[in-house]
């Protein structure tokens, strides 16, 4: 701890007596409030716009989506997507119980696979935590049911959202996660997905699939009435 | 990495005259530049975001050793480890420690400038141990023996001939006469040689954007997703982060990265935006089981109540560069270390000293666009200022420009003789510009007439006809 003591010390000296020193309640007061500060207004707004506002910028992100009336329509959602792509019918889909209820037998030629990510996977299905219609990013939480692995291994990535999990603002989702986990805690990885996979880094043009998945496509479950605002 | 910032002069001649750098620069200024200025007219709130992001950083540094200690809190509470180190030597060796620790044969790297800062890479390569770079700028990088020219986007200067080169010579396992003419093929190829690297892994180290005080959590912001599979694959994730990092809560986080990948990119939000915190929990099926974060000093707290505390509020975006007439002209390498560009000139002289990074400060034309663009109004004009003064307090500076400046400096101070020099100075050029109004060369400012004529002073000057005027 002779670094650490080290470090604080010098961090001390200097800043003593500097202007905007707070004490440690405040800043502790500060932290237990984590007020929001200016939040856009353009994801503040009822549930149909930030539907419309969500499938927009997913295109323009060089991503899909595709609406269905309830979760039995996934799988033939998702087989049509499968055939549309010419990739094989076979999915691995997250051990979560949200998605227990996909009667996946509808599609007999459909295989589906469930646990964690492995390197021959060739598409996943998960289920999202939330998502923020702000910029069309999906939120992911790991947990036991929702291993991380399935949102970057695969070339191929289905998430399932139901529109009721379409917040406005990342701080809506931030108020979410901390009634769930706790104040001040997190599960080990939370993730901010906004489109598939890209690069830039082969003379400055846009390339998809770099590392993570090279499609991304989003089923959208209405499950919420649009007309009930925020 | 051995600072070359003496040699700025020899650099930038050299990238001048390199053709596939002046093409690389030009994309720069029609991509980076025009994409920010879209993204950020379509926020209307953009620039109020950018001041509340300045006020999130100055709030921090201002606190920075409550945050750090709430932070530490958190970290451990979330079963992480806090390796605190005051120099790249200490950093150094505790990476090794724990690599060592696990018996790591080979590191998967997400991009840092921290490790390049440190460097990292040929440290461990020493002991034994094989860092793989995963994003694919810094991969095509690594390949070729260079250092990133760019702080987001490291292989800006390297050509796809250049790539599909490289790759053919080191990717053997692939046919020798396969095609490697477009870019997808070299990303797609690039994607299969390292997908094996991250599965054979045995730590996997990543830098940080963000370290969150709240919740104990670091946050990577990435495009390629090589982040995520250099952290969840292998058993270990190593965080290296400088103190300067912290943010209070995920709101501050929020607000910040709202104003980053704009300003960066001119993406809205980066595709990969991740929030770790400590390791697996139990039950989980993947994600790492160590995590280790690294938090470096390395002159940082002496920049704290000095008048460079600003630039710790950079959040390394890169706009100040893309907008930069000197780095678009000359490009990253040319700066001799690791952070080029506007924000490098302020850095380089505090973190490797004044006399290594002398020429740096006086890289700029202070035309102002790096402030400008810059998410967290860091004064950069004003800092380079400062390093020119300190450059002048020391001797630095060469002694005909000090000589230069003291005369001036004694004329200036006195109005009368000022006004007496500046006539005769002015009706001389006139003379000599002849009838063309233009001077091809002058005595004492051959650098500046070697590439453009000065136009001569015409008819009396600004005093003179203020007195002729009856000073109205």
């Amino acid at each position: 701890m002779v670094a650490r003591d080290a470090i604080l010390g010098k961090i001390r000296k200097r800043l003593e007596g500097r202007p905007g020193r707070a004490d440690m309640a405040a800043i502790a007061e500060r932290l237990e409030q984590h007020r929001p500060n200016l939040v856009p207004a353009r994801g503040q707004v009822p549930l149909d716009r930030r539907i419309a506002l969500f499938e927009e910028a997913t295109q323009a992100l060089s991503g899909t989506s595709d609406r269905v009336g309830d979760v039995s329509e996934v799988p033939a959602a998702v087989a049509r997507y499968l055939r549309q792509q010419n990739l094989p019918l076979q999915v691995r889909q997250a051990p979560d119980p949200r998605l227990d209820a996909v009667p996946w037998s509808q599609e007999p030629l459909l295989q589906v696979g469930r646990g964690v990510a492995r390197p021959e996977d060739q598409v996943s299905v998960t289920a999202v935590e939330a998502a923020v219609a702000e910029t069309a990013t999906l939120v992911m939480t790991s947990a036991p049911e929702t291993p991380t692995s399935l949102n970057f291994l695969p070339e191929t990535h289905i998430a399932v959202l139901r529109t009721s999990q379409l917040h406005g603002t990342y701080e809506e989702v931030f108020d979410d996660l901390r009634e769930r986990f706790g104040p001040g805690v997190l599960p080990r990885s939370l993730n901010f997905i906004t489109g598939p996979s890209r690069t830039g880094d082969i003379e400055q043009t846009l390339e998809l699939g770099a590392h993570g998945p090279r499609r991304l496509h989003i089923l959208l479950v209405e499950d919420a009435p649009e007309n009930e605002g925020q | 990495m051995q600072p070359t910032s003496l040699d700025f002069k020899d650099n930038a001649k050299a990238a001048l005259a390199d053709p596939n750098l002046q093409r690389a620069m030009a994309k720069l200024r029609e991509g980076f530049v025009n994409r920010r200025g879209t993204a950020t007219e379509a926020l209307p709130e953009f620039e109020a975001l950018r001041d509340q992001s300045r006020d999130i950083k100055d709030h921090v540094l201002a606190n920075l050793d409550h945050y750090l200690e709430c932070y530490e809190e958190r970290v451990e509470e979330s079963g992480g480890h806090l390796h605190w180190c005051e120099t790249a030597e200490d950093a150094r060796e505790a990476i090794l420690r724990i690599c060592r620790s696990v018996g790591a044969k080979t590191v998967t790297k997400g991009k840092s400038m921290i490790g390049e800062e440190i460097a990292i890479n040929p440290f461990l390569e020493a002991a034994g141990i094989e860092p793989v770079e995963t994003d694919l700028g810094e991969y095509i990088v690594q390949l070729r023996g260079e250092t990133p020219s760019h702080i987001i986007a490291p292989a800006i200067h390297v050509t796809k001939e250049q790539v599909a080169a490289d790759f053919r010579d080191r990717h053997t396992e692939f046919p020798a006469d396969r095609s490697l003419d477009e870019a997808p093929t070299l990303v797609a190829e690039a994607r299969q040689v390292l997908r094996q690297r991250y599965l054979e892994a045995d730590v996997g180290i990543t830098g940080a954007n963000f370290l969150v005080a709240e919740t104990g959590s670091s946050i990577i912001v990435t495009n390629e997703g090589n982040g995520d599979l250099t952290q969840i694959l292998p058993r270990v994730h190593i965080v290296m982060a400088t103190l300067e990092k912290l943010v209070p809560t995920l709101e501050d986080a929020a607000t910040i990265l709202r104003v980053l990948a704009r300003s960066a990119t001119g993406q809205e939000f980066s595709t990969y935006t991740t929030v770790s915190t400590g390791p697996r929990r139990e039950g989980d099926l993947d994600g790492p089981e160590q995590y280790h974060v690294i938090l470096l000093d390395n002159g940082r707290s002496e920049m704290l109540g000095s008048e460079f505390q600003d630039v710790l509020r950079c959040i390394r975006c890169g706009a100040c560069m893309n907008h930069c007439p000197v780095y678009q002209a000359v490009g990253g390498h040319s700066y001799g270390w690791v952070y080029p560009g506007p924000v490098g000139s302020v850095l380089t002289p505090a973190l490797i000293g004044v006399e290594q990074g002398r020429h740096l400060p006086n890289a700029s034309t202070f035309c102002g666009r790096c402030e400008e663009v810059c998410p967290m109004r860091i004064p950069l004009p004003k800092m380079l200022r400062h390093w020119r003064e300190k450059e002048f307090e020391k001797h630095l500076n060469p002694a005909t420009q000090r000589f230069g400046l003291k005369a001036w400096a004694f004329v200036a101070k006195r109005p009368r003789l000022y006004r007496f020099v500046t006539r005769i100075a002015a009706s001389l050029m006139r003379t000599k510009a002849g009838g063309k109004g233009r001077l091809s060369s002058l005595p004492l400012a051959k650098g500046w007439t070697a590439h453009r004529d000065l136009a001569a002073p015409e008819g009396p000057g600004f005093l003179q006809q203020w007195q002729a005027k009856g000073r109205r």
